[in-house]
């Protein structure tokens, strides 16, 4: 599990090359929403609704399983709770799509329509401002930001590391579901959000709609693809890098590896909420099932499977086990969890290195 | 105390000799007195098990020191209190006249001029030999400089000369875990020296090294000697023998003799710990 990974890999395996190809697939998947908005229906060449928001679906993960990768695979800090702040970032966003519906939901009120069915008046204070789209981006930011700082904070700061940290953050996320599924916490409960209506106006299911949230998810991916390259390469990377292999020695040259622990761990934390608010106008529903214990243990095993410390390896995996689950969801339902603990268990003990690994030693020969 | 009289022209003839090796000691730190580090009645308990019992000891400003011990004697653990790992459950341990590290945590007493080579050694593996000293060298260690931090010119003089003085200036691309265990021992003092601290604590630094290498390994140590205060645990008696001037013999959580390797050696009860009762 802690095996060191090298950044002089990544570095051999030829930078100019990773990039010109990372750059040429992140254009043509902007040629899937020109397929959806520009071509009609019965074109050959038309991408169906399904297909973009499948894709679009799992950009956001794989947004996720970066952010995962600057924890895990660089700082070593395995964080099982990472749903949480995918999830909040969505909740962030619902928020905000909620209030969009105004008067067009089954109670017609100007309140949201499980706030009706729970017999309430008035908005709660924690509502307030959420019809307003800077608002709500403020809210996907810093609330989950905030949650990151605190509690990285004081799990740092009492220097709990390891299976104990692990175990911390998957805690927190659980505790954080059973919250969100009371009613009476006032983010509709076990339905959570869903039944949207708009946009900044524009209707959601509309094709052009789709197609620049589907945009704006590639953006997002390109962007932090290109910022975790400079961190990870600049000496606040090689930091990272050191506290997972030897934070005492990194301790004796002089740093202070909680600032630089808090650092990433925020970055990351608020990394997963932008990927979740994308998510939830593109996939229509957010609810508290996003904070179960296996949801964050599954970006773990796209990581792993993907390659730790590789930031594209992460991209990969989360691609590779998302699109075979929504293959194996359909043709067999019942053996998905069976499929994906196989995978799991075959990534470690085959590929050490996950599937980019093995890529680059079969470059190497 | 011999180290007492080191006095300022001496230090000045050191700094000459030296050169290339790390930058002179501070003038910042107040060591009036002479000494550099005191430990006075230290008590360290684990689970009740005492791993230092009332342990008073001080290195002079410039002296290299030798401690010499059984297994489980306890320097591992004065190491660990000196430099913020460990906690003593009660005495002092100061730095100078006026700082008392056991207020201060690792990065600060790290920051605060004592560098530290932990008995098992341990470098940064995955990076290159480079990027390990790169890393190590003096300067501001907060997360924003780390985000804007080049390598200035005169830092890249200084890895060079580091390189040299630890003889991996040909491997300095290659990855610090693809190392001989002797050649991480060097690169790890390679990296105290890099932080230029003004005490050393090295911790059997010599062992799993081939003779020749211990013989490069003590010809540096003597050459540091002056400009930093050293303080060196070691089992390897010849290696001792080699540089040390003053050898303190630990045994039980505290000091059991102190004097030339001649005369400790010669002491009944050193005699006596070494052999068994
Ligand atoms: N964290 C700890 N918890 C419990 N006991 C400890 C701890 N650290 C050290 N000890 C005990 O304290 C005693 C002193 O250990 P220490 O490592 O300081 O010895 P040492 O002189 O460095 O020995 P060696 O020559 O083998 O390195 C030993 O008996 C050891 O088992
Ligand atoms: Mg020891």
């Amino acid at each position: 599990m802690s095996q060191p990974y090298s950044l002089k890999l990544a570095a051999a395996a030829g930078p100019r090359a990773t990039t010109l190809g990372l750059g040429l697939l992140l254009a043509l998947l902007m040629l899937l929403p020109l397929g959806h908005w520009a071509l009609p229906e019965g074109h050959a060449l038309h991408v169906s609704a399904y297909t973009l928001t499948l894709t679009g679906k799992i950009l956001c993960y794989a947004i996720v399983a970066l952010a995962m990768d600057l924890v895990w695979g660089y700082t070593g800090l395995l964080s099982l709770g990472h749903g949480l702040f995918f999830a909040l970032g969505g909740y962030g966003m619902g928020m905000y799509l909620m209030r969009q519906i105004g008067r067009d939901g089954n109670y017609q009120s100007d309140l949201p329509d499980f706030m009706v069915f729970l017999d309430w008046k008035t908005l709660p204070w924690f509502w307030q401002g959420s019809e307003h789209f800077a608002w709500a981006l403020l809210v996907i930011v810093l609330v989950p930001g905030l949650l990151a700082l605190v509690f990285g904070w004081l799990a740092f700061r009492s220097r709990i590391k390891g299976v104990y940290f692990s175990i911390m953050t998957q805690a927190l996320t659980f505790a954080a579901m059973l919250l969100f599924f009371r009613n009476e916490t006032g983010f509709g409960g076990n339905n959570g959000f869903t039944d949207f209506k708009r946009i900044l106006g524009f209707g959601i299911a509309e094709p052009a709609t789709r197609a620049v949230l589907f945009a704006a998810t590639v953006l997002l991916l390109a962007l932090a693809l290109w910022g975790a390259f400079w961190l990870v390469h600049s000496k606040f990377g090689r930091i990272l890098t050191a506290i997972r292999d030897a934070e005492s020695r990194l301790m004796f040259c002089g740093y202070n590896p909680l600032y630089y622990k808090l650092a990433i761990w925020v970055l990351s934390a608020v990394l997963c909420a932008l990927a979740g608010a994308l998510y939830v106008p593109q996939v229509g529903i957010i609810n508290p099932s996003e904070m179960s214990p296996g949801n964050s243990i599954e970006i773990a095993i796209w990581v792993a499977l993907g390659g730790r410390g590789t930031l594209i390896g992460p991209v990969l995996g989360a691609a590779i086990v998302n699109g075979a689950k929504s293959w194996f969801t359909v043709a067999f339902p019942e053996y998905w969890l069976f499929f994906l603990g196989f995978l799991f268990i075959a990534a470690t003990l085959l590929l050490p290195n996950g599937v980019l690994g093995l890529l680059r030693k079969k470059g190497d020969r | 105390m011999s180290a007492a009289s080191t006095t300022q022209s001496q230090r000045e003839n050191w700094e000459g000799e030296a050169r290339g090796l790390a930058h002179p000691v501070d003038g910042k730190l107040d060591t009036r007195h002479g000494a550099i580090l005191y430990l006075d009645d230290v008590t360290v308990s684990f689970d009740g098990f005492r791993a230092l019992n009332k342990l008073t000891l001080d290195i002079g400003v410039g002296e290299l020191r030798c401690i010499i011990g059984p297994n489980g004697a306890g320097k591992t653990t004065m190491m660990d209190v000196i430099t913020g790992k460990t906690r003593p459950d009660s005495g002092s341990v100061f730095f100078g006249q006026t700082i008392d590290l056991t207020r201060h945590t690792e990065p600060e007493i790290a920051q605060l001029g004592i560098g530290r080579k932990f008995q098992k050694p341990t470098v940064f593996e995955a990076m290159s030999v480079h990027d390990n000293l790169a890393l190590a060298l003096a300067g501001n260690k907060s997360v924003w400089a780390s985000l804007r931090s080049r390598l200035t010119g005169a830092q890249r003089d200084r890895i060079g000369e580091l390189l040299a003085t630890i003889r991996l200036t040909e491997q300095h691309q290659r990855q610090a875990g693809l190392l001989s265990h002797g050649q991480k021992q060097w690169l790890e003092i390679g990296m105290l020296l890099a932080q230029e601290p003004q005490l050393l604590l090295l911790d059997e630094p010599v062992a799993g090294m081939t003779d020749a290498e211990t013989e490069k390994t003590a010809e540096l140590l003597l050459t540091l000697k002056g400009k930093h205060s050293l303080m060196v645990v070691e089992h390897d008696m010849d290696f001792v023998g080699s540089i040390a001037q003053k050898v303190t013999v630990l045994a039980e959580g505290s000091v059991l003799a102190e004097g030339s390797l001649a005369q400790v050696q010669a002491d009944e009860r050193v005699i006596e710990v070494y052999l068994g009762r």
